[in-house]
């Protein structure tokens, strides 16, 4: 089921099933253009696969927006080893909420897209790797699973092609991190998620060390309905190099939070003023986070932007994975600032220095500077270090913190200004005490 | 170590589902279900767990604390999860979560003395659109109101609570 009403500015083309009754059962997906993709591809090479692919501009809904048909490419075909295609269904970044939409209501679109990836790279066995908090779902996507096996588009000789794949839903058990592509793979295999050092990428040593195709679950739900059409018409759907649609996940002071598919490039302000029903309660717009919580800050006058990956990225923030937090003019910077290290802090996994020391450094200057006992050398301080983290880790996790931290406090200053002057400290500044 | 049929089922099905010799990756998927049947992860259930999927128990044993999920403890019947992030947060999870904790007396990771609910201040859970969410077990409860708070704690208690009412 769906958990908001539907904008009549929506442009629906992989989650227009959602309203279909029981649209989880392979019957409805059947009588509704399902698997209709995959018989098309079987007749495919790989080259062809991927070159209408990269017709398409499809680029990756996780976060990173790298082009799909190029990551497809990289994967090296015929190495005698077998492939793999894992679906990254793992959904932790805050504000994003679209994969649970996905898996809950069209399953079976998930599992043609990793059939169509399987094909390409002639796979063995594909994992849905799926968060742990989203038990209910998987028990829906198994279910999907049982019910493709039985009507033969899944197992032994799918389709008479003499191509054998098969499919399994895989928990996690609670941990941001194993959303990073490596820390993912890691935990796969039955390890603490801690990101592998890069390369070799997954392309060529993935899962369980041979070539493996990882994707988010809404670039899997994506694939379908380009080879059901046409890449060209999927392109034609968004944006130079944004190709397609993106389910927008809208949180925060708008009247009508919720996840809108909406045509890449869609105006930011007016996704939050005409889909979103605008600021509510008639407060003004403070700031908008565009991509998850790892995405800089926006103020409300960069918001008169396409919503892209290119659009959001000129801005020197991301689109990320499609989540928008809005704020209105009310909210406490270093309250969301504060909670966001918070996060980050508790999520870092600690195998790197940068990352584990500085999140917890910056999560204490920001608790003290909340707690007012913040001093004027503290906001300097969150800002370098912040800039110290930057790629000093192994995986984005590092970054993903000290971005929008430093952008906090380069676009807010005057709030942690302001934060100082109802300073309740009491005892001297670091500086005036002799060493 | 015996476990109810489902779960031995399961369990059979997971480690057929990764490659040869790869049954490691069963690891984290048997500790979590298991932790679901019998409360926590118990030295019992990890040494288990090890001999299936033919490692040893201290292969199990590190990987624990890195999930937030798995516990050495026993929780409550009922999880009560309380998320504040960002998204959650913008619409009074912190208010929510205040209250959580006065309603049941009972701080973080704390469980009520007659085992009936733990509570937890969670990360992210994915009901961002749908903010304050709370789930209780694996059940999602969206736009979760102080009162609606209330009633669902009442029907904890009053043995009335019925699942997936989100």
């Amino acid at each position: 089921m769906r958990y908001n009403e539907t904008s009549p500015l929506e442009q629906m083309i992989i989650s227009y099933r959602f309203d279909l009754p029981n649209s989880a059962s392979i019957d409805t997906y059947l009588a509704n253009d399902g698997y209709i993709a995959i018989k098309k591809v079987l007749e495919l090479t790989p080259e062809a696969i991927i070159e209408e692919l990269k017709v398409s501009s499809l680029r990756g809904r996780g976060g990173a927006g790298f082009p799909t048909g190029m990551k497809w490419s990289f994967v090296p075909r015929n190495t005698g080893k077998p492939s793999y295609i894992i679906c990254n269904s793992d959904e932790s970044e805050p504000a994003t909420c679209k994969d649970r939409l996905l898996m809950e209501n069209d399953p079976h679109q998930l599992i043609e897209g990793m059939m169509i990836a399987g094909w390409t790279v002639k796979a063995v066995k594909g994992y849905i790797f799926i968060r742990g908090e989203y038990r209910y779902l998987i028990d829906i996507v198994d279910r999907a699973i049982a019910e493709a096996y039985e009507r033969g588009y899944l197992g032994k000789n799918i389709l008479g092609s003499g191509w054998d794949f098969d499919l399994y839903t895989h928990t996690g058990a609670g941990a941001y991190e194993c959303g990073e592509e490596t820390a993912l793979l890691e935990s796969l295999e039955g390890k603490r998620g801690v990101p592998r050092l890069k390369p070799p990428f997954p392309a060529v040593a993935g899962a369980f060390q041979s070539p493996t195709i990882l994707n988010n679950c809404e670039t899997f739900s994506a694939v379908p309905w380009i080879f059901r059409n046409s890449g060209a018409a999927f392109a034609a759907l968004g944006t130079p190099k944004n190709g397609g649609t993106r389910l927008m996940c809208v949180s925060g002071h708008v009247n009508k939070p919720g996840v809108y598919e909406l045509p890449m490039g869609f105006n930011m302000l007016r996704l939050i003023n005409e889909v979103a029903g605008g600021v509510r309660n008639g407060k003004k717009l403070k700031a908008v986070i565009p991509g998850g919580s790892s995405a800089p800050v926006l103020k409300a006058d960069e918001c008169d932007i396409p919503y892209d990956f290119d659009g959001v990225a000129k801005m020197k923030s991301m689109a990320g994975s499609g989540g928008l937090v809005v704020l209105d003019e009310d909210t406490d910077i270093v309250a969301v600032a504060l909670r966001t290290i918070k996060f980050y802090a508790h999520e870092s996994c600690g195998w790197c220095i940068p990352c584990r020391e500085g999140t917890t450094w910056l999560k204490k200057i920001l608790s003290r500077f909340h707690d007012g006992l913040g001093q004027q050398s503290d906001i300097d301080l969150i800002a370098e270090l912040a800039n110290n983290m930057l790629g000093r880790t192994f995986c984005a996790l590092g970054d993903a913190a000290a971005m929008p931290t430093a952008a906090f406090v380069a676009k807010f200053r005057d709030e942690f200004e302001a934060y100082l002057k109802k300073s309740r400290v009491t005892q001297p500044s670091p500086e005036l005490v002799a060493v | 170590m015996t476990f109810s049929p489902e779960l031995e089922t399961r369990f059979a099905k997971l480690l057929q589902s990764y490659p040869p010799g790869r049954q490691r990756s069963a690891v984290v998927p048997m500790l979590l279900y298991g932790q679901d049947e019998i409360g926590s992860v118990t030295q019992e259930l990890v040494e288990e767990v090890a001999h299936r999927c033919g490692v040893t128990p201290l292969q199990v044993d590190e990987v624990i604390g890195y999930y937030s999920m798995l516990h050495r403890k026993p929780l409550g019947k009922y999880h009560v999860q309380v998320c504040t992030n960002i998204a959650c947060q913008a619409v009074g999870a912190e208010e929510l979560w205040e209250h959580a904790c006065e309603r049941l007396q009972l701080g973080n990771k704390q469980v009520s003395p007659d085992g009936l609910i733990s509570l937890e201040e969670v990360e992210c859970m994915g009901a961002c659109s749908w903010a304050p969410a709370i789930q209780i077990n694996y059940d999602f409860h969206h736009k979760v109101t102080p009162e609606r708070f209330d009633n669902l704690i009442q029907a904890l208690q009053d043995g009335t609570y019925s699942r997936r009412a989100s």
